[in-house]
């Protein structure tokens, strides 16, 4: 059966405390995001800096990418590119093959979860372990991660201690987040020493230098390419900014945004790989050039992930990241997505209350809630629309093209609210859930102008 | 096959991609007298690291002595303290076991005072691997080389031709589990700044 987001929101609404406290804890994040910002005299500068940058790469994407290749394969980087996610996953696996390798530890990469590599390794007989503490977590779990920046802000800590406690020995019942981390600290550090290929994303790629950059708190990354023979670094080709100066613009933005830091702990640059060991990158489209060429929707390819959309946004909060149904959650995986497949993901741009919110925090001013509205439009004029939502808008299409129609309706809706409100206040009408409806007035404002026009009109 | 993909993607590219747009300029302003110094210390604190200033390299001997497990597993990359821990240098290299590492001591090039991070490139710590799998972390930093701003660290970066270099700002860290901070995640557990004034 097809997934869609209000019946996936309405499993997690099952569990209130839980909603609640997921609700209050990325409004916390939002809130240090908030406090880190304000101290940044010039955040809108920033911004709108790093929006220009974009709309610069995306103009000039494909000489940026020649000269990133040109630059890598001087540095001794072997560059890979695939048009789409099967071809991403089989040139992984042809790496591995070649240097006969079938374990692999891998850092956190949202592409690699888009392309889903996991499971196309797995099924080829390649282990995987993924190094992040939190997407360490829903793996073991058997999950996808349910935010790009908090892979597992879904997950309470006593499930994480049953977790652990199952698949890495941990006492039964101790849910204390600092001995976990140091459990899986310990259980990975022999995963980092004893594997020979490391996969990381890419946050940023310097067209200029042929360099990348990938940001980490907990180091990873760094643990797992620079103990590897391989290094695989997989990025999506929207990743590629001009020059390395333009990493001060988004570094200082892409922190603050995510979590209220001022940076991350590491943002370490690959340019050339170590003595005796290798280093690749797969550069990706997987509809990426697609969407470059939609005027009202390439604006999302300036994104970098830091997750504030995610954050701030009401509809997120309270329905979690796994009511998405897709790799990236929240409003600008609602963007994002209907790119990859209309109809499948013909409900996430319902899914938002076009607060705006989104668009507002963006560090490099996406205009996400606008993208949103104009998805709408394009799913519904492909006849992707929600069959209740196509359904109630004909009929309000009908009544409203039609002054006799739309008086003769507003006489039954008031008749209706008032003795049989059941009719209106059922399970087809999501506006009745947790609401009251208001009072119906005794009459319309069109029966108390014809009413009362003569009185003041002399 | 990935040739092929390489021409079809760029091709793609080409056609979608919207009419040229020029790059902005870059211009930031810095704070006018700020105590630098004081600005990356504060920074530093709130992120969970610390420092401690000092007079010469003899200052970083004398504590390693007093506070450092002479037992423990240390290692430098500065040749002035090479007698007291186990000097990299290019020519030698880490030597195994790794994990049992105790605490580096590296060279750092230039702090920046609003997020507290310091630049560090392969030529400093000899081995990439370094200040990440040590258990704890100390850099020395000229106090005279803090800017203030990223755009600042990378004018000083320039054109480097380095292999690899990274910002580190204080220990690793996670909030992973129910957004709490740990400190210690699978980097260095602590960072200790000697800020040579």
């Amino acid at each position: 059966m097809k997934q869609e987001h209000p019946a996936l929101a309405d499993i997690f609404n099952k569990d209130e405390a839980r909603v609640d406290w997921h609700d209050k804890t990325l409004w916390w994040v939002r809130a240090k995001r908030d406090i880190a910002v304000k101290q940044i005299a010039e955040w809108e500068l920033l911004r709108e800096t790093a929006s220009r940058i974009k709309d610069n790469v995306l103009s000039n994407l494909s000489n940026y990418l020649l000269q990133f290749e040109a630059n890598a394969i001087k540095n001794g980087i072997q560059i890979h590119w695939a048009a789409d996610a099967t071809e991403h996953n089989k040139i992984v696996r042809e790496i591995l093959n070649k240097h006969g390798i079938t374990r692999m530890v891998k850092s956190k990469s949202m592409l690699t979860e888009e392309c889903h590599l996991n499971e196309y390794l797995m099924e080829n007989g390649v282990e995987v372990i993924d190094s992040d503490l939190g997407e360490r977590i829903v793996q073991l779990a058997n999950e996808p991660p349910s935010h790009i920046v908090l892979p597992c802000i879904h997950k309470k800590k006593e499930e994480i201690g049953e977790l652990f406690h199952e698949h890495l020995n941990t006492p039964k019942g101790n849910a204390d987040p600092q001995f976990l981390t140091e459990a899986a600290r310990q259980h990975l550090r022999e995963v980092f020493l004893t594997r020979k290929a490391a996969l990381t994303g890419v946050n940023f790629a310097i067209a200029e230098t042929g360099e990348f950059v990938v940001c980490t708190n907990e180091g990873n990354a760094d643990m797992g390419a620079h103990l590897a023979d391989v290094h695989i670094a997989s990025m999506g080709f929207e990743k590629i900014i001009p020059q390395r100066k333009h990493l001060g613009v988004f570094l200082r933005l892409l922190a603050r945004s995510a979590t209220g830091q001022p940076i991350t702990t590491y943002s370490s640059h690959f340019s050339k790989p170590r003595k005796n060991s290798v280093m690749h990158i797969i550069i990706v489209d997987n509809g990426r050039s697609q969407q470059l060429g939609k005027e009202a929707f390439r604006n999302s390819l300036k994104c970098i992930r830091c997750g504030a959309c995610m954050n701030t946004c009401p509809v997120y909060r309270r329905s979690g990241g796994h009511s998405y149904h897709t790799a990236i959650s929240g409003p600008i995986g609602s963007i994002l997505a209907p790119n990859l497949d209309m109809e499948k993901y013909a409900d996430l741009p319902f899914a938002s209350t076009l607060c705006g919110s989104c668009s507002n925090v963006c560090p490099v001013k996406i205009d996400i809630h606008d993208q949103l509205y104009k998805w709408r439009q394009v799913i519904v004029k492909n006849g992707h629309a929600p069959w209740l939502k196509n359904a109630s808008m004909k009929v309000m299409d009908i009544t409203l093209s039609s002054p006799t129609k739309y008086k003769l309706a507003g006489k039954i809706g008031k008749a209706v609210m008032k003795w049989t409100p059941f009719v209106v206040n059922n399970g087809m009408n999501p506006w009745y859930k947790h609401r009251e409806m208001p009072q119906v007035p005794a009459y319309s404002f069109g029966e108390w102008y014809k009413k009362n026009r003569g009185q003041n009109d002399e | 096959m990935s040739n092929n993909s390489r021409n079809i993607i760029l091709d793609a590219i080409s056609k979608n991609q919207p009419t040229y747009v020029d790059l902005p300029a870059l211009s930031f302003t810095s704070t006018e007298n700020i105590d630098l110094k004081q600005a990356f210390e504060n920074k530093l604190n709130s992120i969970g690291g610390k420092v401690i200033s000092i007079n010469s390299l003899a200052d970083v001997r004398t504590y390693i002595i007093e506070n450092l497990d002479a037992n423990s597993r240390i290692i430098s990359s500065i040749v002035e303290i090479g007698d007291i821990a186990e000097l990299i240098t290019p020519e030698t290299r880490l030597h195994y076991p790794l994990e049992n590492i105790e605490h580096a001591i590296i060279e750092g090039q230039i702090g920046v005072a609003e997020n507290s991070a310091i630049w560090v490139t392969e030529r400093l710590i000899i081995d990439r691997v370094l200040p990440f799998i040590c258990q704890h972390l100390y850099i020395v930093l000229k106090a005279n080389s803090i800017v203030e701003l990223m755009h600042e660290a990378y004018e000083k970066i320039d054109n480097d031709n380095y292999g690899f270099g990274t910002f580190i700002a204080g220990p690793s860290k996670t909030a992973d589990i129910e957004q709490s901070l740990v400190i210690g995640a699978h980097g260095a557990r602590s960072l200790i700044v000697f800020l040579l004034i």
